[in-house]
């Protein structure tokens, strides 16, 4: 459809993910400077940006159930510890003290999604007869207890403390967690790591996007605005409502799988309430029941601990050494709290309406709409 | 006036309360294939909770409702859909975040088939699935003219508009039964008289069984072939509009002691007067 892009004659090209030329070209490219990037990045950047990829994976699954589904779940960190845990077991090396299976990357990361979906199904149940606070108040229950099995576990999680290796990042042989030669070019472990987590974050958000593009996401949409109506129209409540929190701890294994890899430990205590917060954060931020936001929001606020270090030698008041008004990390906890009201209040929408309304803006340009 | 012919639906003796509260006090009544079937009443005499029985959203403590041989009782809301129970509600019931299309498309839901694994690679069955239900979908666009309102967030619509996307939303379901709850409720003579045009062209074209529960007795006495009209929960009369235009009982029930015997003029009633 040259010289016509806005004009589909197949319904195929009309429900398109990415309907127009332009949008195919532009976002090759910016995959392709994206993954580009690691080439001159700095490895202690690469190490965030990977972070924030594996986190947007985290985010996208959040999203899927509390914005796509309308399931407020403060249960995320849970999930994320069955992912870690799950990758660690299956893809870390046995101790006598240890249970580890030593199997490929491309194998453990999607067993540690399936375990965590297998278990979010398992409370899915539960979790169904309940909404709004109340399921809130439910999944909050999981941090905790997940907290005390994580804690106590020592066979698979090392125990408070000692805590264990995340899954080695193994596959044939080659090993992306240490530097390593591609067909000449010596590349190091971070650009590895790199690459491979935005692999897996295309991969995730490419599925996630189908399946809110099909019937699937579109009854999760319909559970979320009207229930009642929503089964009256013939959709088992509790079947998406489960379905929604399966493929939800699904993302969350497997980012929680690999959340850990580029620091190379795992800590008990690291699957907190406060992780939950962030998540639901990064998807309030990012804008919810939006996959792109999902990324938006994670990357952001991943970042934004290290934008804001950067900040110190500028901004007076900040307590360099043992001057000033605040330090970096009190700033940071403001800030990050600061995001969340600022965005509830003026961008319910998150960073994906502000650039929904900066793109509409340019396409109807000159006009105001 | 439509063929008709065996019931499709046999509503028997249902009784329904609320902690003493009864709001419907063994009603029966028999709809016939491609019949449109109209329930009227005062508010609060039942009509809404005769409808919610029929979606399984209220369970009758007794009686029985049977669809073609299928008893309803006791059976999820869900179920009775795939059955081929739809329904317009009364109060706009629409998924408000989601466009036109897609509101529609939802009611293509349940005859839908792809499992997640297929959505997410939208790949073999969920992508044919979404070509084929969108035609379907397309139909009902063109028939109920909201081709314009297509991409649009269905919150953002008119009302009338959104009324009309609602019945498409339940017509996608191609259901054997139509449940309308005041279609017209809150609509301009214009927007009226188009929702007339659309259930009569839905029950010539479509031969869909409709049950109607509407106020405005102008558009109930012309189009609906049987009425029945209940009060407190209980049945008063059944019959063709005229008849029941002429029952002491409903008169009654409607304008008070004093107008029984006082002959009411047809045209009054069906001038789109309200009773």
């Amino acid at each position: 459809m040259r010289g016509r892009p806005a004009l589909f004659t197949r319904y195929e090209s009309d429900s398109a993910m990415l309907p127009t030329t332009t949008q195919r070209v532009w976002l090759l490219v910016g995959l392709l400077v994206v993954a580009g990037a690691a080439v001159w990045l700095p490895r202690d950047w690469l190490i965030l940006i990977a972070t924030a990829f594996i986190a947007s994976v985290g985010v996208i699954g959040l999203n899927l159930v509390t914005g796509y589904a309308g399931q407020v779940s403060l249960g995320h960190a849970f999930f994320l510890g069955v992912g870690a845990y799950a990758g660690a077991a299956f893809g870390g090396e046995a101790t006598d003290k240890l249970v580890g299976f030593g199997l490929d990357v491309v194998l453990w990361i999607p067993l540690a999604g399936l375990v965590a979906a297998v278990i979010g199904a398992a409370i899915a149940p539960i979790a169904v007869r309940l909404r709004g606070l109340y399921l809130a108040f439910l999944t909050l229950g999981l941090v905790f207890l997940g907290e005390h099995v994580f804690r106590e576990w020592d066979s698979v999680t090392g125990g408070p403390g000692i805590g264990r290796k995340p899954g080695v990042l193994r596959l044939a042989g080659w090993r992306f967690d240490l530097d390593g030669e591609i067909a000449g070019y010596a590349v190091t472990r971070e650009q590895q790591i790199y690459w491979l987590a935005l692999i897996v974050l295309i991969i995730m958000a490419f599925a996630a996007k189908n399946i809110v593009r099909s019937r699937i996401g579109r009854a999760f949409a319909a559970v979320r605005d009207r229930d009642i109506a929503a089964e009256v129209m013939g959709i088992d409540l509790t079947r998406y409502k489960v379905l929604a929190f399966a493929v939800s701890s699904f993302y969350a294994g497997v980012a929680g799988s690999l959340l850990f890899t580029v620091t190379g430990f795992v800590n008990t205590n690291s699957f907190n309430l406060l992780l939950s917060f962030a998540y639901i954060a990064m998807v309030v931020i990012g804008g919810a029941a939006s996959i792109t936001g999902s990324i938006m929001g994670a990357t952001f606020l991943t970042l934004l601990p290290r934008l804001i270090d950067g900040a110190g030698g500028v901004l007076p008041f900040l307590k360099v050494s043992s001057q000033g008004l605040l330090s970096t990390s009190q700033l940071e906890r403001i800030v990050f709290g600061a995001l969340i009201i600022g965005f509830l209040i003026f961008e319910p929408r998150g960073l994906n309406g502000i650039w929904m309304r900066i793109r509409n803006y340019w396409k109807a340009w000159p006009f105001s709409y | 006036m439509a063929v008709v012919s065996a019931p499709l639906l046999a509503f028997d003796d249902v009784r329904l309360s609320f902690a003493g509260v009864i709001a419907v006090d063994g009603i029966s009544f028999e709809v016939k294939e491609g019949e449109l079937f109209a329930i009227i009443g005062p508010n609060g005499a039942g009509k809404t909770s005769i409808f919610n029985c029929l979606n399984g959203v209220y369970r009758p403590q007794e009686g029985s409702i049977v669809l073609d041989g299928t008893s309803l009782l006791a059976m999820k809301p869900d179920k009775i859909a795939g059955l081929g129970v739809a329904r317009m509600f009364q109060n706009i019931e629409l998924f408000s975040n989601l466009t036109t299309l897609d509101n529609i498309l939802l009611g293509r839901n349940l005859h839908m088939r792809a499992g997640i694994l297929s959505a997410a690679m939208y790949a073999g069955k969920a992508k044919r699935e979404e070509t084929v239900h969108r035609r379907r979908a397309e139909e009902i666009i063109d028939f109920l003219e909201i081709a314009q309102y297509r991409k649009s967030l269905v919150g953002m619509l008119p009302y009338g508009i959104q009324k009309r996307v609602e019945l498409g939303r339940a017509l996608a379901m191609d259901p054997r039964l139509l449940l309308l709850d005041e279609p017209v409720a809150g609509m301009n003579l214009e927007e009226t008289e188009d929702m007339a045009r659309f259930i009569l062209d839905i029950q010539e074209e479509l031969k869909i069984t409709m049950i109607l529960v509407e106020h405005d007795m102008g558009l109930v006495m012309d189009i609906a072939d049987r009425v029945m009209v209940i009060d407190f929960g209980r049945k008063i009369a059944e019959g063709t509009p005229h008849e029941i235009q002429t029952n002491p009982d409903v008169i009654r029930a409607y304008l008070g002691e004093e107008f029984v015997g006082l002959e009411i003029e047809h045209s009054e009633a069906s001038e789109g007067g309200r009773l």
